[in-house]
């Protein structure tokens, strides 16, 4: 009780506050246009967060992180395109019921389920914490080594149908992680004699480039559009009580979001997917789902939400990112020279309470704020899509140069932005380039260190959790492997389904 | 269309037309990078191999090639997609907006972040086609919103202009601490 305390007096703080408060809000509204994501925005501040204190500069982006996902509900349930990557399961049943007719009626239920969602699973991993301090020592380099590999393949099997790309580009994002002078034995790793290649490739620059700058080429090079709107009208506070009628669906994708967040590599989508398939399946009236079932959308919306929260786990706990937005945010640990790991978990537990509460906070926050907005966030989604391009353009300059005052990171950055629109013009993730770039990182460090005590290779899963993770890493690949082959055998033409769901995943 | 039926079905992607340009590109850079490794890398002697600095860029490289030659061989077995010349031709078309950048951070030195940010978002927005007083207005407005509150407010580290420099004395210091 007594750290619980401590981390409710650290958040006590006026700048805290405020940050929070810019977090949330600010999250909301890139949330809700469509074209910007928290990725995007994340990239941007992040260097200008480095001069704040950790707790400060993490709050704000956390407020990005977990209030994105409200705003972009908006546009998903009454234009049909998703704000925001994980808002796409939404469109599904929020734009039908739009249709219908019900559009305030779909926003109440979707912003009272992210609620719900959020603040379900922000009160599950406070009573957790304490558990996961126990276990997190429990963590040395071998296990943390596992973990990070771990989530690598995960990262590569979650992209079915595009495995071997998804691997090509989670080991490229690894090789861009070892370029540049090695710190250990002092060599040269693929500089090619180059000095600007000399301090590495920055992942800053990396996820500016691939995330922000390739966002605004694509919205410069596409047509122009802006999308049309219609008033809201009605009382958001009596839609927004909706959602208590489907308790059992939002808790059970509350449920879904905390358990796949904490996972590395998986996330979002998978949480939000298997809450919707629970919902249909043990749903009076699963024909609907689809077409503007409210459960459906309560089912996405809850998980979805949900997720932030326990993405901070493996960050914390262990060091090990399981996305890239909790990628994003250890580089702000790293410029303030703390480690997250074992040691941050279980020294500075005050520290992991703040930031809970700092979420719940921003939860409350941000749904206060929806309730009056809706009509605001209308206007401002029909910024042209051309003009945003130039936008985000220009905060992306910032966002690279101020970091060292390098026109070659800039340079770096531009190439990264093309390389960026070519993959997602061609529906291939980026994740797994940010993911390697980081986790190989640590897989390099820890491997390194854990080999100094094993003589056998079996001595390297000895301890129950190395084993159970290594088993885990077995059993998903010989799994992934074989159903690949079980869905050959079933094949379905490659054209009869749809293809764009995953479009909006990179914003 | 039918829509998602299957967990199995989430986690899919499909290919696109260019899908083979870019396989192929990316399969010969990272015969490329393999190529290189002799020279790239160092094998220090009396170190173990996972202590190698060579070891972790070679297993990288060694992934890289192994999944882009699945991933190659993978769009060269199926059906062409139609529209791979207008991909390329897309792909290309983003090189103009990277010149733009790059002008814009070469620029930022000599006029300093405000006038260069101005200047970047009125001229990009005007070839966007965006060419009336009230877009200009916006799209100044905008400039100047970016400035105040990354320079002066959150004090970013930027390179004051090469023309602060004519200022008077008091003007000067302003200028370069807030704009």
């Amino acid at each position: 009780m007594d750290t619980f305390l401590s981390g409710v007096e650290l958040l006590a703080r006026f700048d805290v506050a405020l940050a929070l408060l810019i977090g949330s809000v600010g999250g909301v509204i890139i949330g809700a246009i469509p074209g910007v994501g928290p990725a995007v925005a994340i990239a941007i501040l992040l260097p200008a967060t480095f001069s704040m204190e950790p707790l400060v500069g993490l709050t704000m982006l956390l407020g990005i992180y977990g209030s994105s996902m409200f705003g972009g509900a908006l546009p998903a349930i009454l234009i049909n395109t998703p704000g925001t990557a994980v808002n796409a399961l939404t469109t599904y049943d929020g734009h039908p019921m739009t249709r219908s007719g019900q559009a305030l009626k779909a926003l109440g239920l979707a912003y009272g389920a992210s609620f719900a969602g959020g603040i379900i699973s922000i009160v599950v991993l406070i009573l957790l914490s304490p558990v996961l301090a126990e276990i997190a020592p429990m963590f040395g380099s071998r296990e943390i080594f596992l973990a990070a590999l771990l989530g690598i393949v995960l990262v590569i099997i979650a992209h079915r149908g595009q495995t071997f790309a998804a691997g090509m580009l989670a080991a490229f994002g690894i090789f861009l992680g070892t370029v540049g002078l090695e710190p250990v034995k002092y060599t040269q790793r693929f500089t090619f004699g180059q000095e600007w290649l000399a301090s590495g490739v920055n992942l800053i620059v990396v996820v500016l480039g691939l995330f922000a700058i390739s966002q605004a080429f694509v919205l410069l090079n596409e047509p122009e559009s802006a999308p049309k709107t219609q008033r809201i009208r009605g009382s958001m506070w009596n839609a927004l009580k909706e959602v208590l009628r489907y308790k059992r669906v939002t808790s059970a994708g509350a449920g879904f979001g905390v358990l796949m967040g904490m996972i590395p590599g998986v996330g979002e989508f998978t949480a939000q997917f298997l809450s919707y398939t629970y919902a249909q399946k043990t749903s009076k009236d699963p024909d609907l789902f689809g077409k503007g079932s409210p459960e459906g959308l309560v089912a996405s919306e809850s998980a979805n939400n949900a997720v932030p929260a326990a993405a901070m786990i493996p960050l914390l706990a262990l060091g090990i990112p399981g996305e890239a937005l909790t990628a994003m945010m250890l580089s702000v640990f790293y410029v303030h020279n703390v480690i997250p790991g074992p040691a941050l978990f279980q020294g500075k537990l005050d520290f992991v309470y703040a930031l809970y509460m700092a979420m719940i906070v921003l939860n409350v926050i941000v749904i206060v704020f929806m309730l009056f907005s809706s009509n605001l966030l209308i206007r401002i989604i029909r910024i042209p899509t051309r003009f945003l391009g130039v936008m985000i353009l220009t905060l992306s300059f910032v966002g690279v140069y101020s970091l060292r005052n390098s026109a070659s990171d800039c340079a770096i950055a531009a190439v990264f932005g093309i390389f960026g629109l070519i993959l997602k013009r061609q529906n291939l993730p980026i994740v797994p380039i940010v993911l390697g770039i980081v986790l190989g990182g640590i897989m390099e460090v820890k491997l390194r260190s854990a080999m100094a005590r094993v003589k056998t290779p079996l001595d390297f899963v000895d301890r129950p959790i190395a084993a159970l993770i290594a088993t885990a890493i077995v059993v998903l690949i010989v799994a992934h492997i074989w159903g690949v082959i079980r869905e050959r055998r079933s094949r379905e033409p490659e054209m009869s389904h749809d293809h764009d769901v995953h479009d909006s995943q990179m914003r | 269309m039918n829509r998602i039926k299957t967990l199995q079905d989430l986690f899919k992607r499909y290919r696109r037309p260019g899908d083979m340009v870019f396989a192929l590109t990316f399969f010969i850079f990272s015969v490329f990078l393999l190529a290189s490794i002799p020279d790239q890398v160092v094998w220090v002697k009396r170190t173990k191999l996972f202590a190698q600095p060579a070891f972790w860029p070679t297993i990288a490289i060694g992934l890289m090639v192994l999944f882009s030659l699945f991933h190659l061989i993978g769009s060269l077995v199926s059906e062409r997609i139609p529209g791979r010349l207008q991909e390329v031709l897309y792909w290309l078309r983003s090189v103009e907006f990277a010149l733009w950048f790059m002008a814009y951070v070469a620029v930022v030195p000599v006029l300093g972040y405000l006038l260069s940010t101005i200047l970047f978002c009125g001229l990009l927005s005007f070839r966007m086609g965006y060419r009336g007083l009230r877009w200009m207005a916006a799209s100044t407005l905008f400039a100047v919103a970016v400035v105040v509150l990354f320079k002066a407010f959150l004090q970013v580290k930027l390179p004051a202009g090469l023309i602060y420099e004519g200022l008077p004395d008091g003007i000067r210091s302003f200028m370069m601490t807030y704009l």
